[in-house]
C-alpha cells in the first residue's frame, strides 16, 4: 500500500486500496468505471421529479429540507454585518413561527468564520468555511493550505474545498488526489479532531457525466467526507440529473467500501419544488440513512425564503409573499 | 373537395406571465352558451394557477410601474389596435356567452376597444388628479403623488350588459393603466372572451405578467387571491352577493387580514349596465400616495 493511499481514509477497504499507488493505476481505475448512460440518467432524474408530495409528507419535507440547508453568503461584498444578520436567520429562520426548525450551517468565506462562529455560539448549526482560493483555486497548493488552515484555527467545523479542474480535465488525476488528501490533512486541528470536508467538483466544468462519476469517486477515495456539485459561481450549477449521478456514486461507494459520504448540491436551488426533488432522489437512490442534515444538504440562499413561505402557506392556510419573510 | 374540410377546435388556455399554459390540475371544464349549447372546454385553473399567476403578476410589477405613463399609454393603445383586427371574433365569443345578437354583440366590442383607448389616455393624467401639491407650515416645496398599488386581484363582471367582454376591460385596464399588475379570475360561466383576450395581450407589447387571465371556479380562485399575501388590492366587480365560499363579504374579510383596498360589488349586479361611461373610481382606487418634502431655496 503506497503512503498516499494509507492517508486517505475513504480507501481503507473494498479492494481499493492500491487504486492511487500511481498515476496510472488511479487513471485505469477511473476511466474503468462504467461509462453513464445519458438519456436513462436525465430520464431517471425526471421521473423523480414528477413525484407530487402533499399535507404532512410535504410539511416533514419543508422542516427536513430547512434542517439541510447551508446558508450561504459568498460576495465579494460580503460584511461582518450581513453574516452576523444571516447566522440570526440561520437560529430563528422564521420570526413570527419559532416551531421553523434551524439551517444545518452557515457558509462563509474564510475572513468571516470567526464573526460567524461567534454569532452562533451556543448552538449546534455549524460553520462552513470554502477554503483553496475558491471559486477558481487556481493558486499554488501551499496557499491552499494556508487558506484551509486559517479557516480551521478561525473556528470552521466544515471545509468546502475546490478540486483543480484543471489538472481533472487535463488527466492528472494524482494531482488532484493528492491535493485532496492534503487539504484533508490541513483540516486537522491541534487536539486532534478534525473539519469536515466537503470537495467541489464545479460539475459545470466537468463538461461529461462520466467526468463527473470520475470525480466522484477520485473525491471518495482521496478522504472526501461530503461531495458537492458547485461553486454557485458558474453558468450550470447543480442539476438533479448530476445530482443523482453523484447519489449513485455514494451508494456504491458504500457498497463497496462501507463508508457512507455526504452528497451537498449546491447553486440554482431556490424553490421549494427544486428541494423536494432531491429530497425525492436522496430517498430513492440511497433511502432513509441519508435524510438528515448529517449527510446531505442543500448549498443555497434564496432556496430559505421560499420554503418558509411554503411552510407559512400550510400552517396558515393562505398564501405568504415576499414581504413576509427577511430580505437577505 | 372543400367541403370535406374539418374545422379545427381552439385550445383555450389560461394566459400567466405572458405564456399560455394549460391549467396545472390538467382539468377542463365545459363551457356552454346562453341557451345550454356547449361551445367549448375551458381550463380549470386552480388555487396553484392562481399562486403562479401571482408570482408571475409580482414579477412585472417592478418593470411595468417603471415604465414611463407615456409609454403604458402607448402599450394601452396598441390593445385597442390588436382588438380592432379581431374584432369578428370577439363578436362572435360575446354573443355566444351573452345571449345577443350580432349586431349588439359588435357594439360591445367597438365600446371595448374605445375604453382601451379612453384609459389610454389616462395614464399620463393619473398623476395631475390624484396628485398635489400642499401648501405648509415651511420652507419646503410638498408635492403628493400616487405609485400603483401592485398586485390586484379581479374578479371579473359575471353579469350585467356587456359583462363577459367591455365589462372584463372595464375593471383591467384602470387597474393596469395606473401601472399596477392584475391577476383576474375570469367570469366562469363565460371565460371564453377573456382567454381570448390574452392572445390579443400577448401580442401588444405588453409585458409579460402584467395581465394574467385564470379561467375556472369563482369560489377556488378568488378566495385565494383574497387571502394571499402578496396582492395588494381586490377588485370584487363580479363577486356574488350571497353567502358562502366566494361570497363578498367573505372575500372582504379574507382581505381584511392583509389589509387590502378593496372595491365592493355593485348591490344589483344584472342591472349594471357596462357601457355606461366608466368614471375614475376604478383608477383611482388602487394607488399608494407618495409624499415628499423638498427644502426649498436657492
Amino acid at each position: 500500500m503506497s503512503t498516499v493511499a494509507a492517508k486517505a481514509p475513504g480507501a481503507a477497504g473494498g479492494g481499493l486500496e492500491d487504486v492511487a499507488a500511481s498515476e496510472a493505476s488511479l487513471r485505469r481505475f477511473l476511466h474503468g468505471l462504467p461509462g453513464v448512460d445519458a438519456v436513462g440518467l436525465e430520464a431517471r432524474a425526471a421521473t423523480l421529479g414528477t413525484r407530487s408530495i402533499k399535507t404532512t409528507a410535504k410539511a416533514y419535507a419543508i422542516d427536513l429540507a430547512i434542517s439541510m440547508i447551508d446558508l450561504t453568503t459568498l460576495e465579494g461584498a460580503d460584511t461582518h454585518g450581513k453574516v452576523r444578520g444571516l447566522c440570526t436567520k440561520g437560529r430563528n429562520p422564521d420570526p413570527t413561527d419559532p416551531t421553523a426548525p434551524r439551517v444545518a450551517a452557515i457558509c462563509v468565506y474564510p475572513d468571516m468564520v470567526a464573526t460567524a462562529k461567534a454569532a452562533l455560539a451556543g448552538t449546534d448549526i455549524q460553520v462552513a468555511s470554502v477554503a483553496t482560493a475558491f471559486p477558481a483555486g487556481r493558486v499554488a497548493l501551499p496557499v491552499k493550505l494556508a487558506d484551509t488552515a486559517d479557516a480551521v484555527a478561525a473556528g470552521a467545523d466544515e471545509i468546502d474545498m475546490v478540486i483543480d479542474r484543471g489538472a481533472f480535465l487535463s488527466g492528472r488525476y494524482l494531482d488532484v488526489f493528492n491535493e485532496i488528501v492534503a487539504v484533508k490533512q490541513a483540516c486537522k486541528r491541534a487536539d486532534g479532531t478534525s473539519a469536515h470536508l466537503k470537495v467541489i467538483f464545479e460539475t459545470g466544468e466537468l463538461q461529461t457525466y462520466d467526468n463527473v462519476r470520475r470525480a466522484s469517486w477520485l473525491g471518495m477515495l482521496a478522504g472526501a467526507d461530503f461531495i458537492k456539485t458547485s461553486t454557485g459561481k458558474v453558468a450550470v450549477n447543480a442539476t438533479p440529473p448530476v445530482t443523482l449521478l453523484m447519489l449513485e456514486a455514494v451508494r456504491d461507494f458504500k457498497q463497496q467500501t462501507g463508508v457512507q459520504i455526504g452528497v451537498k448540491p449546491a447553486g440554482g436551488i431556490k424553490t421549494t419544488k427544486d428541494a423536494m426533488k432531491y429530497l425525492v432522489m436522496v430517498n430513492e437512490t440511497l433511502g432513509d440513512d441519508w435524510l438528515s442534515p448529517h449527510w446531505f444538504r442543500f448549498g443555497a440562499s434564496s432556496l430559505l425564503n421560499d420554503l418558509l413561505m411554503q411552510r407559512q402557506k400550510l400552517t396558515t392556510g393562505r398564501y405568504s409573499g415576499p414581504d413576509y419573510v427577511t430580505v437577505d | 373537395m372543400s367541403e370535406t374540410t374539418l374545422s379545427v377546435f381552439k385550445t383555450y388556455k389560461l394566459y400567466v406571465g405572458g405564456k399560455f399554459p394549460r391549467s396545472e390540475s390538467g382539468r377542463v371544464y365545459e363551457v356552454s352558451d346562453s341557451k345550454g349549447q356547449w361551445l367549448a372546454n375551458a381550463p380549470l385553473g386552480t388555487r396553484k394557477d392562481t399562486r403562479d399567476a401571482v408570482l408571475a403578476a409580482r414579477a412585472a410589477v417592478k418593470g411595468w410601474a417603471g415604465t414611463t405613463a407615456y409609454n403604458r399609454g402607448q402599450v394601452l393603445y396598441r390593445i385597442a389596435e390588436m382588438l380592432q383586427g379581431r374584432r369578428e371574433q370577439f363578436a362572435a365569443e360575446v354573443a355566444l356567452a351573452e345571449g345577443i345578437g350580432s349586431k349588439k354583440a359588435a357594439a360591445l366590442v367597438d365600446a371595448a376597444i374605445d375604453r382601451w383607448v379612453w384609459y389610454a389616455g389616462w395614464t399620463d393624467k393619473v398623476a395631475q388628479i390624484a396628485g398635489s401639491s400642499n401648501p405648509v407650515a415651511g420652507p419646503f416645496f410638498n408635492l403628493s403623488t400616487p405609485e400603483p398599488s401592485g398586485v390586484i386581484g379581479v374578479v371579473a363582471p359575471q353579469s350585467g350588459t356587456g359583462f363577459s367582454f367591455l365589462g372584463l376591460v372595464s375593471v383591467i385596464a384602470p387597474a393596469i393603466a395606473a401601472g399596477n399588475t392584475v391577476v383576474v379570475a375570469a367570469a366562469a360561466d363565460a371565460p371564453l372572451p377573456a382567454l381570448s383576450l390574452g392572445e390579443v395581450l400577448a401580442t401588444s407589447d405588453l409585458p409579460g405578467g402584467v395581465v394574467n387571465l385564470i379561467s375556472g371556479k369563482t369560489a377556488d380562485i378568488a378566495p385565494t387571491l383574497a387571502s394571499h399575501q402578496d396582492v395588494n388590492g381586490l377588485d370584487l366587480a363580479g363577486a356574488i352577493a350571497a353567502e358562502g365560499p366566494g361570497a363578498a363579504v367573505e372575500l372582504e374579510v379574507l382581505a381584511a387580514d392583509t389589509l387590502k383596498r378593496v372595491i365592493r360589488p355593485a348591490a344589483d349586479q344584472a342591472s349594471l349596465d357596462w357601457t355606461n361611461a366608466p368614471g375614475t373610481e376604478r383608477l383611482l382606487s388602487f394607488l399608494e400616495t407618495k409624499t415628499v418634502w423638498h427644502p426649498m431655496g436657492i
